[in-house]
Formats: structure tokens, sequence, C-alpha cells
């Protein structure tokens, strides 16, 4: 395999306030260039605390990160000012789950694109609005021309998200961050959005880290998947490994309290208990408490991930794991 | 035993009479036009058609659900309902009685006959109450000695699977969202109500503590022979949980009828396309076309004659001249759509058809 575009490694995230959390407990993963990674899991799983990781939103007084982000050839944990600046939104962009907070409410989103753009690149100002124009077109949002000039409040959650998405493409960026872009929508305009980011993502040819709870919206967009569990990878591998034959048991569980074809008469098959408490994460697996195969092992020792049998590239972090590890 | 209990569990009409018949439900909200500022002038009033005209009926231990995308009206409709706002007309019917109208049952026994859990399980519980205090408040408000209420409450906290002695005195922001929306179904229940509106009570947990919550749902309805009107916009979820569904798009219902009938033999394009818009579960299978194309319409002046027709590949020029009527389909006369297609005598078969810009091909 060539380099990937993304590689994080072993990355630790704590925040400190009055309670503190350790978000994020050695995450790592490589995304290939071109390709999309659905990142799932439930809340407080760490997804979105990932995401932001990688564009170092979060506060630096409350937080204390360790591990390593590189993007291409850049080193994001070692980045600061300027070069921070035009990481963000050039090399990487994020589109977030509410358009209707990420937009300043007081300028129109063709004035927001133009300034996206013009913070980032020196061109002229009609330059800047052609290429604006050109992205609300691309986004398919009707009369491009017209809603360049409207406020985000004058246009429907649809349309917002696809000039939110518009906005995150400005600068041409290698790396799309989406957290959670279609919870918020409404079924018959999430299908859309999902549609259009598969496509500009095949146009374009950019990696897209695609951050969900909902299994069916990241099986429609992405290549891999990677399940996360109180602020660990527990199991990642193609779409159809980690959907079609579940390795871990947290994943597995998840899968089956997805109601899709549950026959009526029946219980549903729910996971006991409730998502770990951050702020004090048991000392082995985060899962075990819940798990119906925890053993003492379980509690004590934090399992790693190890590759599975049939794919290499298919991973699970589990003692024991529903399927057999590749090298037993 | 007291008051309260003796009203509350009482049948009246026998099994074949519906538990709660709905008839001609409208509401209208009116729009202010910029009138935030008194400077600025007015223009014309206008109205959202939040409910137009909605008739339906639940029968006894039957679960309905309610599907539609945002602005449908069935939130509102929940609403009026539950008599939390007013309707500008039409009538409820509860197991016979006409509900708050002469000769029928007063507002406050029908209150206690239906109770209501919502999707924000933080916002509706009172922050300054214990978990008990807030399950006891309501049998205390129509009259329980407060000793019975706590009592009720604490066995009603460990039916819902939390232990009384535990999470009686927390207080709500001491609790996970799953169990919050465990004390407010307990708190639901402290009624001993016949019919409960569920307003996409488990839509905001996440999908391991969504599938217990649902699974006490369902024991609750057995033990207690509930009646659940189950307003969610996951069709999974809706096609496992109910007994018939209800689809509503732009404050009317299109479609009602079994949830066989509605999930394999849809009869109103938008049932179609709103079922064709679930993400598929199977990465070799993936959604290839949007069903539909743009925002569900806004429903301040919903267009004329078909509400949908705007949306609709079918669509002809008969659908812009009049409203199709609801129509039965099948024998037993369970099933209902309202789309001229169905209809031989709407001249939809002759009429033209009707240029449409956002519908895809």
């Amino acid at each position: 395999m060539s380099k990937p575009l993304l590689s994080v490694r072993d990355l630790n995230v704590r925040f400190h306030g009055e309670r503190n959390a350790s978000a994020l407990n050695g995450v790592s993963f490589d995304l290939a260039e071109g390709e999309v990674l659905g990142l799932l899991g439930e809340s407080g799983s760490g997804k979105s605390v990932t995401l932001r990781t990688l564009l170092k939103l979060h506060p630096p007084a409350r937080t204390s990160m360790s591990g390593h982000i590189r993007v291409g050839d850049t080193d994001v944990m070692a980045l600061q000012g300027r070069a921070l600046e035009q990481y963000r939104g050039g090399m990487a962009s994020m589109v977030f789950q509410d358009p209707g907070l990420a937009f300043d409410p007081l300028y129109t989103v063709g004035e927001q694109i133009v300034e996206t753009i013009l913070a980032h690149e020196r061109i002229g100002a009609d330059a800047a609005r052609a290429r604006a124009l050109e992205l609300m077109e691309r986004v398919q949002i009707p009369q491009a021309r017209r809603r360049l000039d409207a406020y985000p409040f004058e246009m429907s959650g649809g349309m917002r998200q696809r000039a939110m998405i518009a906005l995150a493409l400005a600068c041409r960026p290698k790396l799309l961050l989406a957290d959670e872009p279609t919870t918020a929508l409404d079924a018959t305009v999430q299908i859309q959005v999902l549609l259009l980011l598969r496509e500009l993502q095949r146009e374009l040819g950019m990696s897209v880290i695609f951050v969900t709870h909902d299994i069916g919206a990241a099986v429609e967009v992405s290549d891999r998947l990677a399940v996360m569990y109180g602020g660990r990878i527990v199991e990642e591998g193609s779409v159809a490994d980690v959907v079609q034959r579940p390795a871990h048991p947290y994943t597995a569980g998840l899968l089956a309290s997805t109601v899709v074809d549950v026959p009526r008469d029946q219980a549903l098959p729910a996971i006991p208990g409730a998502p770990p408490d951050l702020a004090a994460l048991p000392p082995g697996c985060a899962f075990a408490p819940r798990c119906a195969h925890a053993s003492a092992q379980c509690r004590e020792q934090v399992p790693a991930l190890q590759a599975m049998e049939g794919d290499e590239r298919h991973r699970a972090a589990c003692w024991h794991a529903l399927l057999q590890p590749a090298h037993a | 035993m007291s008051a309260l209990e003796q009203s509350a569990v009482a049948d009246r009409g026998g099994p074949a009479q519906p538990l709660l018949s709905v008839k001609g439900l409208q509401k209208h909200f009116p729009v202010r036009e910029s009138g935030a500022l008194p400077w600025v002038k007015k223009g014309p009033a206008r109205k959202v058609h939040a409910v137009d005209g909605v008739d339906f009926a639940v029968a006894k231990g039957e679960t309905l659900g309610i599907v539609g995308e945002s602005g449908c009206g069935k939130s509102t409709t929940a609403r009026l309902i539950a008599r939390l706002i007013d309707a500008d007309q039409g009538s409820l019917v509860f197991d016979g009685e006409g509900v708050a109208e002469f000769g029928g049952m007063a507002l406050k026994d029908y209150r206690r006959n239906l109770q209501m859990v919502f999707q924000d399980s933080f916002a509706s519980l009172n922050p300054r109450l214990t978990m008990e205090e807030a399950i006891a408040f309501g049998p205390r408000a129509h009259g329980l000695p407060a000793r019975e209420a706590s009592a009720r409450a604490r066995a009603l906290l460990a039916r819902v699977g939390l232990a009384p002695e535990q999470f009686g005195g927390r207080y709500a922001h001491e609790l996970s969202g799953g169990q919050r929306q465990r004390v407010n179904i307990a708190r639901a229940l402290a009624f001993e109500p016949r019919l409960l509106i569920l307003d996409e009570a488990v839509a905001a947990l996440d999908k391991s503590v969504q599938a217990q919550v649902l699974n006490l749902l369902r024991e609750l309805k057995e033990e207690r022979g509930l009646t659940y009107l189950f307003i969610s916009h996951d069709l999974h979820v809706v096609r496992y949980f109910s007994d018939r569904v209800m689809v509503m798009y732009l404050g009317q219902v299109v479609e009602i009828g079994p949830v066989e009938a509605i999930y394999g033999a849809a009869r109103h394009p938008y049932t179609s396309a709103l079922l064709s818009a679930v993400p598929s579960m199977d990465p070799a299978n993936r959604t290839q076309r949007s069903p539909l194309a743009g925002d569900p319409p806004n429903p301040i002046d919903p267009p004329a004659g078909c509400r949908f027709r705007d949306r609709c590949v079918h669509a002809r020029a008969v659908c812009a001249e009049q409203a199709p009527r609801m129509l039965p389909l099948d024998a037993d006369g369970r099933h209902f759509a309202r789309c001229h297609m169905n209809d031989l005598a709407s001249g939809y078969a002759s009429s033209a058809p009707a240029a449409n810009p956002e519908a895809v091909q």
C-alpha cells in the first residue's frame, strides 16, 4: 500500500476542568488518499473528539494531547499560528452537524465562502466570487447565483448543509472531515446529501472521514468503517466485513440493536447497561461491564487491535473476538 | 382505592369501540410578519397550516405509528390530542365520550387517561424535583395522598428498571439520557393512563439504549393493556413497533394502513419515496438515486390541489386542479391513501402530465 494521506498514531486526549475525562485513549488509524472512512460510535465514544483533534480545535488550556497526527508531510501536532490557519480549511476542512450554527448569521453565504478563499489564496475578489458560484453549483444548489446573496436563515436545512459543504470545499482540501453532516436532516433530504458527498468525493478524489452514529448512513458512503467505544477504536475493516461479520461483541450488539428486520413479536436484542463514564474508565476493556463474553482478563487488560482471519485489514480489539484472530 | 385509580382504568365502550377517534382536527398558526419591530410595515397575515383536517381512530391495545418529515404536523397532532394546545376545529372522542364537550368527559379526566413522553428527556423533567417527587407530583395534584403517591412512584421506578433506593432521591442531571427517559415513562404511567403518546421518545437515545427502552415499552404495553401513539422519524423502529402506520405530509394524512400494507404495498408516492430514502444496510447494494429532490415545502401557503404534487414524479394536471380524497384501498377498509392515481373517478388517467421542475425522473 502506498503512503497514507493521514496517519494517526497513539492519540490520547484528556480534558481537564471540573471533571477530568479521557476522551481518546491510544487511537491509531490510517486513511489512504481517496478513501472514505466511516467513524461509528455512540455519544461519548470519542468520534467527534477525534475529528476535532485532527483540526486542533480543542481549547489548549483545558486539553492535554499526545501522539502523532500526520497529514501528507505535515506534522499536525506541531502546527502553530499562521501554519495552523493555513492547514485548517486549506489541507483539511470540516462539515459540522448543524449548519445553522456553523454559519455566521450576519453575512451572506457567498460572503463567507469568498472570505474563506481570500484568507487562503492570493486571488482577486472577483475570482473568489466566481469560484464561490462554481462551488454552489457543484453542490447542486438550485439558482446558485441568487443563493450566493442569501443569508443562512433564508435557506432550508438541506440547502444550508449543501452550502456548508461548498464552504468546506472552498480551498480544495485533501481531507474532508464530516461530523454527523446528515443527522439533523429529514430522511428524504439526508439521502440527497449522502449521495452528494459520495459524488463529490469521487470527482475530487478527496479523503473523507465521516462521523456518524447511524450505521445506515455510514454504509452508504464509506469504504472502511471504524467502530469506537470508550475513546478507543474497537474494530475496523471494510464496510462489508464490519457489517456482515463483526468481530467485536460491541459491534455485533450495535448491529443487532439497530432494528432492521427484527420480527415484530420478538424483543430486541439490546445491549444491557449504559456507555462508560470517560472520567472513570475501567482498567481493562471498556466494554467488559456490558459484555456477555467478558472474562477476568477483559476486566484487567486492555486488548489491542489484531487482525482477524480472512482479511488482514479487518481488525478488532477483543480478547474473545467473535472471529478467529489471523495469528492465533 | 382512590378515586384516581377507579376513574382511570374503566373500559366503557367494549373492545370494538376505538379508544380514541379524531375528527377534522385542524390547527393554523398565524405568522407574525416582521411584527417584532414596530416600525417595520407588516405584510399580509399568513398562516402555517400545521394540521389541516386530520381524521383517524386508534383501537384499544393498538400501536399507531405516525411518520413524516419535519413540518408535516405529526408533533402538532400529538399536542392537539393531548390538549396541550387548542385546536381551531375538530373533535376528540375518547372511548365513546366526547372530550370536554357538553355531556362528555371532563378535560381533567381525559388528561388522566392520556399521557405523553417527549423527545427531550431532560427538558421534560423539573430540575428541582427528585425523581420520586417528579413521578408522584401528578397523582398528588389529582388528589392522591402523599404517602400513596410516593409508594406508587417507587414501585414505578422499580418497574422501569431503576432501583428506587438508588435513583428515587436523584435529580434529573444526575441521570443518563436512557435513565431519564425511563423516569419519564414511569411518570406517564403514574396516572394509570390508557393511551400513551410517545413523541420521538427514543429518538435522542443511543442505539443500544434505544433497544432497551423499546423493549420496556413493549412489556409495559402487554402488562397494562396500553394503547400507543408512536411518533417517530425512524422508519425501521416504526415498522418494528407499530400495528398500523399513518403517514403525514404538510398537515394532512396521506396514507394510513396496517404496517404490512404500508411497508409492503404503499399506495401513495410520498410513502414510497420516504421508504426508499432509508439508507440501505447492504454495502453491495447502496442507494443509487435519491427518490425525491428538494426539501419538504414550507407549511405556510401549501400548494393547492395535492400538496405533494411539486415533488411527485407522477404529478399530472389534475393534481393541481383538485385535492385528492382519502380513499379505501382494500376490502376490509383498513388501508387508505390520498392520491388521484388510486381514484378512477379523478380523471388522472386522461390528465396531461404536469411540468415538474423539482421531481427526479
